[in-house]
């Protein structure tokens, strides 16, 4: 029975066998014309480079001697490369950390709002901001002058605000006229003062359009006289517009200097009394004992300005520049670990909600245990992009900072096309760029496995 | 009692949030203020200024930039660049993904493997190896290069996202679509690409900022006739403080597309960059 069946249908089948190879085959042909041309580039542009590079990194400068390993020890002499080394060291560290611990606490605030979108919003469009706009972008706002700078503008206001500002920093006092300096920056009197004496304290170096408003004429203060247990004084610049005043005389038009903090200072070097001069730069101790004292300006009066951060300096470059990448990856973290705070079981948080556990206890023990996962993902996802930072690092550290802000891809670059020109060590800090993401791709392939089982 | 601490919490939520939406603000107030201010106001006083003085306000940088060639030059670079290789990326990825989910040629499995272990693959140990090869075939310094740098590089990620998304159609839909005697090319035009436009559109919105945002590459393939604007604006950085009447607007021209494109296709975008995230 099967055997006729066979035999009828032979010859047709024959034909059908035929067919069904041919066709596979041309079903072949046609699926290699679908992936070749991705695969052409893919295998010029990424894979074969991939092993040049790790062969040219055994070579030397030039690529004609072959050296071993060399290439990977200078790595970690050289001290430029070291630096390099160790600032993405930095980078690695305290980015993701950061990033991923700032997303979290968003990511859970943010659903507490109701312009939660708006805000996602606001916080991930950095992310389709060009390293480089976001370099200029935070080259601007490091600016060291306050003046120019809104870092350091905020911090200076911040600064004056809780430590309050010198009215007179270019203030001096002329040599020679009763006034002596001190090594802290302030000025005594020369001689002794005694209870019932008047004294007049002349300073010069204060343009006349730095005087604060409210200053008058300090002629008439001068000559008051002090009561026996007291002593007096003005405090004035020592300067006529115009001409014709008398230097270490308190003549007619001469303005006294407000809000200058005096003391009066005991033989012993202890403070008896100290006050703030008046509009007209006077200023009165009252119920001193008997005794010699000197009068003194303390140094506060004639500080510098405080003048910020040097936020591009050497010091504080590379966490000036992760402040910026907090400011273009944030958001990223934010929406990422959002995503996965949605897919949290409510049932879990209400019940928790109603055995009185409060808000802390409720991200501590439950939400930040239940996001684990998408907690890992995002940080190994910024490890990732941390270790390959380039723009910048290149856009924001000034350029004689540039050597104290350099990082493995930065350097990469400069040892190979920027003057340093040597392309076995470039081709070596190349091939350790992709060492360091290996794991990665580990994970990347293992998780790819699994999902297809 | 509870209520009102709660309701101080959510204030204190609330201020929290506003602070920090005016930090992520401010240095971009700071970029916009600053691209409309002349370079001897920003030599003298900070951008908040214009605050008092609204009137010092004025778009001549802008019109200056329209007038620099280099610039203007730059900005049609940017543009030639990136939109063939958001589009070349999009139609060989589209080609190889439907094959690697769908058609069955030798060593399939191996080779997509071989592609997703190239997705964190770093530009950077591309750029020497490739620079002499284009060195020798003519393509160094010439937007060609550039283009097929940034294919090469978008690929893995590209054909892995798609391969992927192609992979849950429904499998009786493709073989009713064989049964009709459809070839693969009918198939895939008519049938997958439509099916696959959300996977495609997120991809394609990724690489579109991935190459317009791009700096390294170009900063290495391109010379000064093709050089993007990221390119030409970085080589104005040295003199930051004299060249910021450029460099202000020049920097905000060259994030205003990708913000459009951002806000334009939101939700695309925001997956685009998730999944692109992997790279």
């Amino acid at each position: 029975m099967t055997a006729t069946l066979v035999k009828e249908t032979s010859p047709p089948r024959i034909g059908a066998v035929e067919r069904a190879r041919r066709s596979r085959r041309r079903a072949r042909i046609i699926a290699l014309l679908f992936v070749f041309p991705a695969l052409l580039l893919l295998g010029a542009l990424v894979v074969y480079p991939v092993l040049f590079s790790v062969g040219r990194s055994f070579f030397d400068a030039s690529g004609t001697r072959f050296v071993g390993g060399e290439n990977y020890t200078e790595m970690f002499r050289d001290p430029a490369t070291l630096k390099a080394v160790r600032n993405t060291a930095i980078w690695v560290v305290v980015a993701p950390a950061l990033l991923t611990g700032l997303g979290l606490i968003l990511a859970v605030l943010v659903e507490k709002v109701r312009w939660a979108t708006a805000f996602k919003l606001l916080l991930f469009m950095p992310m389709a901001v060009s390293f480089l706009a976001a370099g200029i972008i935070f080259r601007l706002a490091y600016d060291e002058d306050p003046n120019k700078g809104v870092l350091n503008a905020a911090v200076v206001g911040v600064h004056d605000a809780f430590k309050g500002t010198s009215e007179y920093p270019t203030a001096r006092a002329r040599e020679g006229q009763g006034l002596k300096a001190g090594a802290d920056g302030s000025y005594r009197t020369s001689g002794s003062v005694s209870p019932g004496k008047s004294v007049a304290l002349g300073l010069v170096g204060v343009a006349p359009k730095d005087l604060p408003g409210g200053a008058r004429p300090a002629y008439g203060a001068a000559h008051r006289q002090a009561a026996a247990d007291e002593v007096r004084g003005v405090v004035y610049l020592d300067f006529t517009p115009g001409g014709g005043g008398k230097q270490g005389k308190v003549d007619p038009r001469e303005s006294g200097l407000p809000q200058m903090k005096v003391e009066a200072v005991r033989d012993d070097g202890t403070t008896a009394a100290s006050t703030t001069t008046a509009a007209d730069g006077s200023f009165r101790f009252t119920g001193l004992k008997s005794g010699s004292y000197t009068v003194e300006l303390p140094g506060s009066n004639f500080a510098q300005p405080y003048q910020g951060v040097s936020w591009l300096g050497p010091m504080l470059v590379t966490p000036a520049i992760i402040g910026a990448y907090l400011w273009i990856w944030t958001g990223f973290a934010m929406v990422l670990i959002g995503a996965g705070l949605a897919t949290l079981p409510r049932d879990a948080l209400e019940a928790a909600r109603m055995d009185g556990a409060n808000e802390w206890q409720i991200f501590r023990r439950i939400t930040v245990p239940l996001l684990a996962p998408v907690l890992t993902v995002v940080f190994v996802t910024l490890v990732i992009n941390v270790m390959k930072v380039f723009d910048l690092v290149y856009i924001i550290a000034p350029g004689p900072v540039q050597e104290d802000a350099t990082v493995l891809a930065t350097q990469m670059w400069l040892v190979s096309f920027g003057g340093g020109n040597n392309q076995g060590l470039g081709s070596a800090l190349g091939v350790l760029l992709l060492l360091l993401v290996v794991p990665a791709m580990v994970f990347n392939v293992r998780r790819f496995r699994r999902s297809q089982r | 009692m509870n209520a009102v601490r709660r309701g101080l919490s959510s204030g204190l939520v609330q201020a929290f949030l506003v602070l920090i939406g005016l930090v992520w603000l401010t240095p971009l107030a700071g970029l916009f203020f600053s691209s409309l201010r002349s370079s001897q106001d920003s030599a003298s006083s900070g951008w908040w200024t214009v605050f008092s003085s609204p009137g010092r306000l004025s778009f001549d940088n802008y019109s200056a930039l329209l007038k620099n060639a280099g610039i203007t030059q730059a900005f049609w670079n940017t543009v030639l660049i990136s939109v063939p290789a958001t589009v070349l990326v999009v139609v060989l990825a589209a080609l190889a993904g439907y094959a690697f989910a769908w058609l069955d040629f030798p060593g399939r499995e191996a080779v997509f493997l071989v592609v997703v272990a190239l997705l964190v693959v770093p530009v950077q140990i591309g750029l020497l190896p490739v620079a002499k090869l284009f060195g020798q075939l003519g393509l160094f310094g010439t937007i060609p290069g550039v283009v097929l740098f940034h294919v090469a590089y978008g690929l893995p990620f590209a054909v892995f996202l798609l391969r992927n998304y192609f992979a849950e159609m429904p499998k009786e839909m493709l073989e009713a679509a064989r049964m009709d005697g459809g070839s693969e090319w009918r198939i895939f035009t008519r049938l997958v690409l439509p099916v696959g436009r959300p996977a495609i559109a997120s991809l394609a919105i990724f690489q579109f900022l991935w190459v317009w945002n791009d700096m390294l590459v170009a900063l290495l393939f391109a010379d000064s006739s093709s050089q993007p604007l990221t390119v030409q604006l970085q080589s104005q950085i040295r003199q930051f403080g004299s060249n910021i009447d450029v460099l202000a607007p020049g920097a905000f021209v060259s994030l205003v597309v990708p913000v459009v494109v951002f806000f334009a296709f939101q939700r695309h975008f925001v997956q685009g960059v998730m999944a692109g995230s992997v790279k």
